[in-house]
């Protein structure tokens, strides 16, 4: 399963992608490079108590040294809502098995159980756990019941530089129009929009099979008048066809 | 029929701006009144129904994930009953009344972790005496390498163990981080059906047995009580509450003799493994202190009187606390405060 999927009592359902084994050992390492780094800075604080009492600022820091890497991910998965500075960093987020809100026990835990999924070293345990666990939990994951997703960037697609603002033959054609929205359903149109989306990385050759294979098969589906047709390479007419779907009443400034 | 995007990312995108606004002030701890909730689920149940537009008339994927993470974390908020944050947390509340509570809850996963333990303690007795060469196997911390009245003649020369000269503090952090560890994975064993929690515990117990045994069969009982139980009163009982907590862990991981399903069992289990886990860190605390400023000192410096007097009390008032504290509340303490998931 790529996705944790949660049913809203509206019927509605969503799905948050779940984070791979390799970017969460990624966030893992960044998180441990920050711990480092917060007892580096400890140990050369407590130097300075060692000057008073070496026994004391010896005992200070085997606690430090074992305090800080688990304090440092319970604090901040709960305060920054299931997330690390390692994890903020990669854009991967912790998340309660059934969508609600994390709670303080669920941060605890899947943080100490570190102590079982860590061995019998380098995280083999928990990195087995999430190959063979349905939501790619580690053992921690699973007594927590959490789970780490991807948090996608809050964007929207900007249609203007994919479809323009340019003269559009089939409008002319209604009853066309009216066809091709009858008869492209919405993943297919998703899909036509996303190889728009996309064509600038194509190299050239590919570029004009793919269109022209998706051309094809518009064609096929809504035959054209040959005036319409013989003036529109490929390309064009596949741009055509998504702004009719996604445009239905025509360009922004009403072209 | 499809979407016209353009006009319908137009017109929702100020909703989903103004739930992603709500969301953000929530989470950095804003109040939220009658009416600002009652904003936030008009908010979101209009993202809801966006949704199901987008994924039925558009499918187009870069708004459909990016409104999906924004339905996940308005979900979270309107359909989670408000802990943690909201609530102030007291940590004297929690160990006096939450931390009892829990452990006399799950009491039957402490008889069998005491039980495990207890066929250790036999089991390393019994081999201490059949076989002394087995001390090299079963015997840790180098107790292995000296005869214990030996180690008696030399303590009581100096009137202290010779570990522990000039080093209090940080004998003390060793012992609580030690402890703290063994104890976590105790409970982290849990998670392999208990086996892992029952064999730490009688590995646990087989070196207390053995160590034990050697010590009264070299006549050295007197120094054994007053070097043990000081710390041993509480070390002991806590190292058994992390097993505790391993068992119910993996009570809740089995099901056996529950109908509900694994998800509901680790959400019960959960909140009490916590707890468990962290009274019993506060517990090694206070036996690392004990180990290292008192346990260590010997006659003639310390009476082993006063020693196993100050062990047996202390004994007695972690059983009064552990068994007694909390329980006028115990019949309103909440198994869990968080809401049901929606069906």
């Amino acid at each position: 399963m790529t996705h944790l999927r949660i049913r809203t009592p509206e019927g509605v359902e969503f799905a948050l992608p779940l984070a791979g084994p390799v970017i969460r050992a990624a966030a893992y390492l960044i998180d441990v490079a920050i711990a480092l780094g917060i007892t580096t800075v400890l140990a050369v604080l407590l130097t300075l108590v060692s000057l008073v009492s070496r026994d004391v600022g010896t005992g200070l820091m085997q606690v430090g040294l074992f305090l800080v890497p688990i304090l440092q991910g319970v604090l901040l998965e709960w305060l920054w809502n299931g997330q690390t500075v390692g994890k903020r960093a990669l854009r991967i987020r912790v998340v309660d098995a059934e969508g609600l809100r994390l709670r303080p026990s669920q941060v605890i835990l899947r943080n100490l159980l570190r102590a079982i999924d860590f061995l019998p070293a380098f995280y083999l345990v928990g990195g087995a756990a999430t190959l063979l666990t349905r939501l790619g939990q580690r053992l921690g994951d699973v007594a927590a019941r959490t789970v780490v997703v991807r948090v996608p960037a809050a964007s929207h697609p900007d249609l203007e530089p994919i479809l323009g603002n340019r003269f559009n033959s089939l409008r002319a054609h209604p009853h066309l129009a009216a066809r091709l929205r009858q008869s492209i359903d919405a993943h297919e149109a998703a899909l036509l929009l996303s190889a728009l989306a996309r064509r600038d990385a194509l190299n050239p050759d590919d570029r004009v099979r793919l269109f022209a294979e998706m051309a094809s098969g518009l064609r096929s589906r809504v035959p054209l008048p040959p005036d319409v047709d013989d003036s529109l390479a490929d390309e064009a007419f596949v741009r055509n066809v998504v702004e009719i779907l996604y445009r239905p009443s025509g360009a922004p400034d009403g072209r | 029929m499809i979407l016209d995007l353009e006009r319908f990312l137009a017109q929702e995108r100020p909703h989903w701006e103004a739930l992603e606004a709500m969301l953000q002030g929530l989470a950095h701890g804003a109040p939220l009144g009658i009416d600002e909730a009652r904003r936030l689920h008009a908010l979101h149940e209009r993202a809801v129904a966006d949704l199901a537009k987008l994924a039925t008339f558009a499918a187009e994927p870069e708004s459909r994930r990016s409104l999906e993470s924004l339905v996940a974390r308005s979900y979270a908020e309107i359909h989670s009953v408000p802990v943690g944050r909201r609530e102030r947390f007291n940590p004297w509340r929690w160990f006096t009344r939450t931390f009892p509570q829990a452990f006399r809850r799950r009491a039957a996963a402490l008889v069998v972790a005491v039980a495990s333990s207890i066929v250790g303690v036999v089991f390393g007795a019994a081999v201490t005496v059949a076989d002394p060469e087995s001390r090299h196997i079963t015997m840790p911390f180098g107790h292995a390498d000296m005869r214990p009245s030996e180690r008696v003649r030399r303590d009581e020369a100096s009137g202290a163990s010779a570990s522990i000269h000039d080093s209090h503090a940080s004998f003390s952090g060793q012992l609580m981080t030690h402890n703290t560890r063994v104890s976590i994975l105790a409970t982290s064993l849990g998670m392999t059906w208990g086996i892992g929690t029952l064999v730490l515990l009688f590995y646990n117990g087989v070196g207390l047995g053995a160590i034990g045994t050697d010590y009264l069969l070299d006549g050295q009982g007197r120094f054994l009580f007053g070097w043990i139980l000081p710390h041993g009163s509480v070390e002991l009982p806590a190292i058994l509450i992390a097993g505790q907590a391993g068992l119910v862990l993996a009570h809740a991981l089995l099901g056996r003799g529950s109908r509900l399903p694994l998800a509901r069992r680790m959400r019960d289990a959960v909140p009490d493994v916590v707890t468990l886990l962290c009274g019993v860190a506060v517990l090694l605390v206070h036996a690392g202190i004990v180990e290292a400023f008192l346990s260590q000192y010997h006659e003639p410096v310390l009476p082993y009187s006063f020693k196993i007097a100050f062990g047996v009390f202390q004994s007695a008032g972690l059983a009064a606390f552990l068994l007694l504290s909390g329980r006028r509340t115990d019949s309103d303490a909440p198994r869990s405060k968080r809401s049901l998931p929606p069906p």
